[in-house]
């Protein structure tokens, strides 16, 4: 068994097109070589994401600035100040507000709500159902999340197997769902869960027998959550082959002959030659998934009609009918403040992932 | 097994792929049950907006509908506001990308040409920023509109999703840049361009693939969102096209057929636009560059 090979195995594929072509600098290239030479790698098929630019050049970093030093400030001017004012400042604001008692007297009336310090924090965290909310939505992502994960490497694992016009009609299968609008999907499913004339119903009673027609999925909140879930992870999976796919593409097809040759089976193939490959891009992957899941907002939303019963409030709807529905926007806030906060650990652990794989560089 | 495909299992020295070769056919099976799974939704859509409505308010659900109708979309083109619908969609989400694609490549070149301090941050930055959960946003920009008096206007929704699709605009059109070797761009200037005409001349024809695959992910993005859309905007007139879906959920129901034309009619430009750029998402989503 070839098992130990695993650790000198070709870096993941971001690495790989790394060097792939010198990016240099337009006055630094002008006076320093771009590092020392670098064997470049053929380059694989497709555009693929961009070499990062080589480390031996950031020396330099001062001298470019004498020469352009505006230009590039100039140049970010007007996507700074629109990221300021559509995301820095509603945050900031989300904040601030969280400490006042924003309502709707305040709201039309442009008075400014008064200080309450934790007052909205203390209220919310005192409030079992906040608690029943946060547990809700984690258990709900989770599943979502392995489910997606799951299912999604299965099946890009057999697209690597599939003979080419299976594979064709396939990717155009998972196009055809991936570009469903939100809007568009949420309804189809709501139209499939039909309790009248729902095609799930329908077809439960003809194959199970059993009787079926009129059950309304939606008044237990299990049965609910699970065609939910169905929505999103339909929805989900398409992005998580693709991609996963793509990284796959990337692994030498020798090594796993080889590691077939000297007799690892098809799971040891996997642990040891093909996981290693693709890991990174899957922790990616699974990282967005996990906050995408947690956000999950509209497919809730719209399956209930505009307006889901508290049974089915994950933290986003939570902090949305608290702020619209009981007009209490501070405590909306709070709760969406609550919510960034469970989130950034994850956030960070994405940004280390990427900034690992050469993507912010 | 019953295909003629594996040559001799016995033979195994010879064949380098023994497990592959010998079992595709099994595998091509579950793939084509697995697009079959796939694509069904988006079949019962079709299948359910060209059914006549008899049939969709039935018992017996069947898989395929004794005859085709286009009764459906009329219904959908007449129910009230269709063609402002459409008009607030078009206008919204064109401004909007037209608009953040400026910046952005702006932006991108800044960040993809030149190295200055502050670049890394503000990658950071673009990356995080997506990561926000809707509502976070949502409140203080209600508020905030409400305070400037942006509600029910187009500008308030164009400002949202022109900056919304910045992040990932960005990321991806650096992705461009930095692939355009920067000797290209240097030689124009020597052989007389400014750096303004050696952007023009050079640079742009070369990121023009970039900047259309950027756009239309931008564009369905736009055309996509309804969060936004369905609370700064309660003028009916001025309803964008997936908040005017709602209108066919009533107290009395839902018209469920003229729901589904009025779905197909919305869904089939991004669906034509997923078909052209598919191949470069897959690569742009890899990088991390976009969010769904």
């Amino acid at each position: 068994m070839g098992g130990n090979r695993t650790t000198r195995l070709p870096p993941p594929p971001f690495s790989v097109q790394k060097n792939k072509r010198k990016v240099s600098h337009v006055t630094a290239a002008d006076t320093k070589a771009a590092g020392p030479p670098v064997p470049v790698p053929r380059a694989p098929k497709g555009t693929g994401p961009r070499p990062a630019p080589d480390k031996g050049i950031s020396g330099s970093g001062r001298k470019m600035r004498k020469k352009g030093e505006l230009l590039p400030y100039l140049l970010i001017l007007p996507a700074l100040v629109a990221v300021a004012a559509v995301y820095a400042f509603p945050l900031a604001k989300t904040v601030i507000m969280s400490f006042q008692d924003m309502g709707r007297k305040e709201l039309w009336t442009g008075e400014s709500p008064p200080w309450v310090g934790f007052e909205q924090f203390t209220n919310i965290l005192g409030d079992g159902e906040f608690w029943s909310v946060t547990g809700r939505t984690v258990v709900f992502m989770v599943v979502c999340v392995g489910l997606t994960m799951g299912i999604g490497l299965l099946l890009a694992l057999l697209m690597t197997r599939l003979t080419t016009w299976v594979r064709l009609v396939l990717t155009a299968a998972l196009v055809a769902a991936w570009s469903m609008p939100l809007m568009v999907a949420a309804s189809i499913f709501r139209w499939l869960s039909d309790s009248d004339y729902g095609l799930i119903n329908t077809l439960i009673a003809k194959v199970v027998g059993e009787d079926f027609l009129g059950h309304n999925w939606f008044l237990d909140p299990k049965q609910g959550f699970a065609i939910i879930a169905l929505l999103v992870v339909w929805g989900a999976i398409p992005f998580v082959v693709i991609t996963l796919y793509a990284a796959l593409t990337q692994v030498p097809k020798e090594l796993e002959e080889a590691a077939a040759l000297d007799g690892a089976n098809a799971p040891a193939v996997f642990r040891f030659v093909t996981w290693p490959v693709i890991r990174p891009v899957f922790t990616m992957v699974a990282t967005l998934s996990v906050i995408w899941d947690f956000n999950v907002f509209g497919q809730i939303w719209l399956l209930r009609g505009n307006k889901p019963e508290p049974e089915y409030e994950t933290l986003g709807l939570y902090s949305f009918s608290k702020a619209f529905e009981s007009t209490s926007f501070s405590q909306g806030t709070a709760i969406a403040l609550i919510t960034v906060l469970l989130l950034s650990g994850v956030a960070v652990y994405y940004l280390r992932q990427l900034m690992k794989t050469g993507e912010v560089e | 097994m019953s295909t003629s495909t594996a040559p001799s299992p016995a033979g195994a020295g010879q064949d380098l792929r023994p497990d592959r070769k010998k079992s595709r056919w099994h595998y091509d099976v579950i793939g084509l049950l697995t697009a079959v799974l796939m694509a069904f939704p988006v079949y019962w859509l079709v299948i359910s907006a060209l059914r006549p409505n008899h049939e969709i308010r039935s018992y017996d659900q069947t898989l395929w509908p004794s005859s085709l109708t286009f009764d459906n979309f009329a219904r959908a083109v007449e129910q009230e506001n269709f063609a402002t619908a459409v008009q607030s969609s078009l206008v919204v989400s064109v401004t909007a990308v037209v608009g953040g694609m400026i910046i952005a490549t702006l932006a991108a070149l800044a960040i993809g040409r030149f190295r200055f301090f502050g670049r890394k941050a503000l990658l950071m930055v673009l990356i995080l920023v997506q990561m926000l959960p809707p509502t976070a946003m949502l409140i203080p920009i209600y508020a905030q509109l409400n305070a400037i008096g942006g509600l029910d206007e187009y500008w308030g929704l164009i400002v949202v999703y022109l900056v919304s699709t910045l992040p990932f605009a960005i990321v991806m059109i650096r992705g461009f840049v930095v692939n355009i070797p920067v000797e290209l761009e240097e030689s124009a200037m020597v052989d007389g361009c400014t750096r303004m005409g050696a952007f023009r001349r050079v640079i742009f024809p070369l990121l023009a693939p970039g900047l259309a695959a950027a756009s239309i992910f931008a564009l369905v993005n736009a055309w996509n969102e309804y969060l936004f859309a369905y609370i700064l905007i309660n003028d009916n007139s001025k309803y964008t096209l997936n908040v005017w879906l709602m209108t066919f959920t009533t107290e009395r129901g839902t018209d469920y057929g003229a729901l589904m034309a009025a779905s197909t009619l919305i869904a089939l430009p991004v669906v034509v636009f997923f078909m052209i750029i598919q191949k470069k998402m897959a690569t742009g989503l890899t990088s991390g560059a976009v969010k769904g």
